[in-house]
């Protein structure tokens, strides 16, 4: 377990060495305006946020900050620092991207399950034509064409806004970031059953009778491992399906603040978006082992 | 007789070719593809508008089998003209090919006027048919310029359809060449460490490793933003993305392939690794590699629309399917069609291409069909 955590240190500081020096090397800077500043400014602007410095002296502040916590301050919204920026935002990507998630597990494994369960009939042959659509159709796609429907025709949803978290205008978001989610899962879970059902344990269960009740408990526990292993990716790819989600639907989250930090040559403000979600994506990937560990005994005994 | 029957002793792409063609929905996805790639191709020559071209009278066109310019539209629009010469049109006569009319002013009229006719975009080059001896009435003729706009025009007047297919060049060859790069590194790679084994492999996978847990689409974002937004690097971006799962992929077959006595015999005979890893490893693994390059290729024309519809891709006037996509989506209450018109293609694209990959992914199976 430790050493799980031990190991993700070394991809986190990739993350952060290699996002630093893509951002630093590039050309233009954050005081880049359409009327230039006056040079004195501009020394003093460099000076006041520690950009007169070598880079690799640069870089090893941002190293010693970063390990004390420290994101530094934004170069785009005076007076705000990146930790309080991101404070902000996170909840937005945070509420979105954990209903999103719940709604896809539900949602998809009910589906795959019913798949599985008549297999080959028509409702088997419509989930699996969903899961396809669901996985083609991109989300950039799908929103405007939910805004369409609900927001403009129907006029039942609002087509965009925050609104402090009005479930109203949580739907559409959710349902767009949960659309290609609940297609890999109803997939993943279909197809675990499916395999699960042939296995020689479950034909020992139906052999000595058990109700259908008690099999189909213990094919899921079989079909869950695919799933479990697909959730980690999954919630990192909810993170990043977010930038699109909240740009189309105009959602303060941390997707927003990343697109246009990059645009306005924010360097803290995108590092501290990478190495947010850098972090996410390990905690997410550790979850997955620790979950896997659980329903696999074999993972578990393998320690 | 099943399948498993038929493939007795035929040889791996007899196999994979009879088992595709068994699969209705493989060749429909087929189908559709090779269609988009010749609309996409050819449509652009076809359809008489060039991608670029404003239509400054036509912006917001619905699409319709219908002549533009329509009968009723043609009289308003002359008499905008003529505003715009200072001179008032008389005696408008609409033809079914052409207008007749008498510019009249107080002065003389100047024939030089006449070239308002042929900039706007429903007539032709007008030529006089009579001068009044003073000059003061002038009778022009000038043909009506006649177009279709089947999908459509954009909010500036271009024709939809046009742009549609010209964006789907861009969106096909920047997935094509993505994929190639992808292919390129992840198959050399995957095959090197794979043959290589030990502690090469050890060290060359724990690197994959780190690069798979990062936020990769973030830094293709910074990339896009911090380097300018050409195609050459978006591509190039997205095909260095791409390449880890493939080399995955590549890794664990080469392992296998490895330990074949025919790689054996090869080292005894002392090739070279280069060699070994070109003639045995590399064509052995293209099974797979074929079925996931089938499905990568929607992935990429997916992460290019992707960029393209946050602004960061493909640049005006050129222009791919998430630049309409995007553009489409910013009018949705006016004009819905110049959403639905890009999607539609996108999605066609990318659905018989998952399908086409799925299909291929099945046929190469070595267990036979599910």
């Amino acid at each position: 377990m430790l050493r799980r955590l031990a190991q993700g240190v070394p991809t986190l500081l990739v993350v952060v060495t290699l996002s630093f020096f893509l951002v630093r090397l590039a050309p233009g800077g954050p005081f880049d305006l359409e009327r230039p500043l006056a040079p004195a400014a501009m020394e003093n602007l460099r000076r006041v946020y520690g950009l007169d410095q070598p880079l690799l002296v640069q870089f090893g502040r941002y190293l010693a900050a970063l390990a004390r916590g420290d994101l530094g301050p934004s170069f785009s919204v005076r007076d705000l620092s990146v930790a309080e920026l991101l404070a902000r935002g996170l909840p937005v990507s945070a509420t979105l991207g954990a209903l999103a998630l719940g709604l896809a597990l539900a949602l998809g494994v009910s589906l795959g399950g019913l798949a599985a369960w008549r297999r080959g009939s028509a409702l088997d042959h419509a989930v699996t034509a969903l899961g396809t659509l669901g996985l083609t159709v991109p989300g950039f796609v799908v929103a405007p064409l939910l805004q369409i429907a609900f927001g403009l025709t129907l006029r039942w949803l609002p087509v965009g806004g925050w609104e402090d978290g009005a479930p109203r205008n949580l739907v559409l978001p959710v349902a767009t970031l949960a659309l290609p989610q609940v297609a890999v899962i109803a997939r993943l879970t279909r197809a675990g059953l499916v395999e699960a059902a042939g296995r020689p344990h479950l034909r020992t269960l139906r052999s000595l009778g058990l109700a259908p009740r008690t099999l189909a408990l213990h094919a899921l526990r079989g079909a869950a491992l695919p799933v479990v292993a697909y959730l980690g990716p999954a919630a990192a790819g909810l993170l990043t399906g977010s930038v699109v989600v909240e740009t189309v639907f105009g959602l303060p989250g941390v997707g927003r603040y990343f697109v246009d930090g990059a645009l306005n040559r924010d360097y803290t403000l995108v590092m501290g978006t990478v190495v947010l979600i850098g972090v996410f994506v390990l905690v997410f990937n550790l979850l997955t082992d620790l979950a896997y560990a659980l329903v696999d005994p074999r993972v578990r005994d393998q320690g | 007789m099943s399948a498993r029957d038929l493939d007795d002793g035929a040889s791996l792409a007899l196999r994979v070719r009879r088992r595709l063609l068994g699969d209705r929905l493989a060749g429909a996805s087929l189908a559709v593809l090779l269609g988009v790639a010749l609309a996409c191709l050819v449509g652009p020559l076809l359809t008489g508008h060039p991608y670029d071209r404003i239509y400054y009278d036509y912006p917001r066109t619905p699409p319709s089998l219908a002549l533009y310019p329509r009968p009723g539209t043609v009289e308003p629009a002359l008499a905008r003209l003529a505003f715009r010469m200072r001179v008032r049109a008389e005696d408008v006569a609409v033809g079914p090919d052409a207008v007749r009319l008498t510019l009249a002013a107080d002065g003389p009229v100047d024939a030089r006027v006449l070239t308002y006719f042929a900039r706007s975009d429903l007539f032709g080059a007008a030529r006089v048919l009579a001068r009044s001896g003073d000059g003061t009435r002038l009778t022009v003729e000038a043909p009506l310029r006649r177009t279709r706009f089947l999908a459509g025009t954009d909010g500036l007047g271009r024709d939809l359809l046009t742009r549609t297919l010209a964006g789907g060049r861009v969106s096909l060859a920047l997935g094509l060449m993505a994929t190639a790069v992808a292919l390129g590194i992840g198959v050399a790679y995957g095959a090197a460490a794979g043959y290589l084994g030990g502690r090469a492999d050890a060290v060359m996978m724990r690197l994959v490793d780190i690069l798979y847990a990062l936020p990769f689409v973030f830094f293709v974002i910074m990339l896009v933003v911090f380097f300018g937004r050409s195609v050459g690097l978006i591509f190039l971006a997205v095909g260095a993305v791409e390449w880890l799962d493939m080399a995955r992929i590549v890794r664990a077959e080469a392992m296998a392939i490895r330990r074949q006595d025919y790689v054996r015999a090869a080292e005894a005979l002392g090739l070279t690794t280069a060699a070994i890893l070109r003639r045995h490893v590399v064509p052995n693994t293209l099974g797979p590699v074929v079925a996931f390059a089938a499905l990568l290729v929607p992935r990429v024309i997916l992460l290019e629309s992707f960029l393209s519809f946050l602004g960061l891709g493909v640049q005006e006037p050129m222009t791919s399917w998430g630049v309409l996509i995007a553009d489409g989506a910013r009018s949705i209450e006016t004009s819905p069609w110049m959403l639905l018109v890009p999607a539609c293609a996108l999605v066609a694209t990318l659905m018989a291409l998952t399908l086409l990959g799925e299909g291929l992914a099945d046929a190469l199976d070595p267990r036979g069909p599910r």
